[in-house]
C-alpha cells in the first residue's frame, strides 16, 4: 500500500526536490474563488483592486501556499504524507489579464528525523525577483 | 488599536458541522492544481489507507475561515474587514480531512498584538470530527492595517 511512498533511506539533508513555475491567470483565481469561498474582489476585480490601492488584481495567498505543496506532495507520493505546512506571505503576486503571472517553486530538504521518520522540506516560491512565499516550511511522513 | 487587544485568550463557541464531500475535495484540488489520485480517486485512497479520498493539505483553510469569521464579525473586536491582510498560515494535521468527515472548529485568540501601527491578530482554529477526534490545527495571523 505505501510502495509508491518515498523511503526514508532515499532522502538526505540537502537534497533539491524537482522544481516547478506554476503560471496563474485570471481564470485559475476566479477558479480558486469559488472553490475557496474566498470571493474577495482583490481577487479577481481590477477595477477594485486599484480603487483600494493595489497595482492590480493580486493572487490569493492561500492559492499560491495551496499551488506550492504540490511540488512536495508529488514528490513524497502521497498528499496524506504532509502533516505541517506554514508560511508568511511576504509579497503579493500580482496577476495582470493580459500576461498571468509565473510563481517558481523549489524546495529543499532541511531536516531528517530518522526516529519519526520524517523530513522538513523549505519551500522557496519566487515572482520574479519577489520572494512570495517566506519561511515555508512542510512536515512529511516519509516510507 | 484597531483591535480590541482584551480579545487576547478568548474562545468562540464551535462552529456549525462542516460535511466534507468527495466533489468540494476534487474542486479544491483541481483548483489549487493538485493532481495526486488520493483527492479524486476512491479505489486508489482506499489502497493507501484511507477511508475514502483526501483533501489536500490546505482545504482545511475553508473550514478555519468560518472560524476566523466569527472574530472578524464581532463588533466588540473592532476588526475593519477591507484592512485585513492575510500575513501567516500554518497547519498541523493530525489525520488527513476525509470525505465523509463532519467537522466543527473552535476559534481561540491567541494573541493581539500592535507592530509599526498595525494591528497583528493570531488565532487558532482546532478542527475535530464530530465525534471528537482531532483533525487539525489552523493557526493564522491577520494584519489590520493601521489608518492614515
Amino acid at each position: 500500500m505505501s510502495n509508491e511512498v518515498l523511503s526514508i533511506s532515499d532522502v538526505k539533508v540537502g537534497q533539491e526536490l524537482p522544481a516547478r513555475t506554476i503560471h496563474i491567470s485570471r481564470a485559475d483565481l476566479v477558479q480558486y474563488t469559488g472553490a475557496s469561498l474566498d470571493r474577495n474582489r482583490i481577487h479577481w476585480d481590477e477595477h477594485f483592486a486599484r480603487s483600494v490601492g493595489l497595482p492590480d488584481v493580486i493572487a490569493h495567498g492561500m492559492f499560491t501556499m495551496g499551488s506550492a505543496i504540490n511540488v512536495v506532495s508529488d514528490w513524497v507520493g502521497d498528499a496524506g504524507r504532509v502533516v505541517e505546512y506554514s508560511t508568511r506571505f511576504t509579497k503579493p503576486v500580482v496577476v495582470p489579464y493580459e500576461t498571468g503571472a509565473d510563481v517558481e517553486v523549489t524546495a529543499v530538504v532541511k531536516a531528517v528525523d530518522v526516529q519519526t521518520g520524517r523530513a522538513t522540506v523549505e519551500l522557496t516560491a519566487m515572482c520574479g525577483t519577489d520572494k512570495v512565499l517566506g519561511r515555508a516550511l512542510a512536515v512529511v511522513i516519509l516510507g | 488599536m484597531a483591535v480590541n487587544a482584551s480579545f487576547t485568550g478568548r474562545t468562540y463557541p464551535a462552529i456549525a458541522p462542516y460535511a466534507v464531500g468527495r466533489e468540494k475535495i476534487r474542486e479544491f484540488a483541481e483548483a489549487v492544481g493538485a493532481t495526486d489520485v488520493v483527492h479524486t480517486d476512491q479505489a486508489q485512497a482506499r489502497a493507501r489507507g484511507y477511508r475514502d479520498v483526501i483533501a489536500p493539505p490546505t482545504f482545511a483553510v475553508l473550514i478555519a475561515q468560518q472560524c476566523d469569521q466569527q472574530l472578524i464579525v464581532d463588533p466588540e473586536a473592532g476588526i475593519d474587514f477591507s484592512r485585513v491582510v492575510h500575513a501567516e498560515q500554518r497547519f498541523v494535521h493530525h489525520r488527513p480531512i476525509t470525505a465523509g468527515d463532519e467537522i466543527v472548529g473552535v476559534l481561540t485568540v491567541d494573541s493581539v498584538r500592535e507592530v509599526g501601527g498595525h494591528a497583528m491578530v493570531t488565532t487558532s482554529s482546532q478542527l475535530s470530527t464530530t465525534e471528537g477526534e482531532p483533525v487539525c490545527t489552523a493557526t493564522s495571523t491577520l494584519v489590520i492595517r493601521g489608518g492614515e
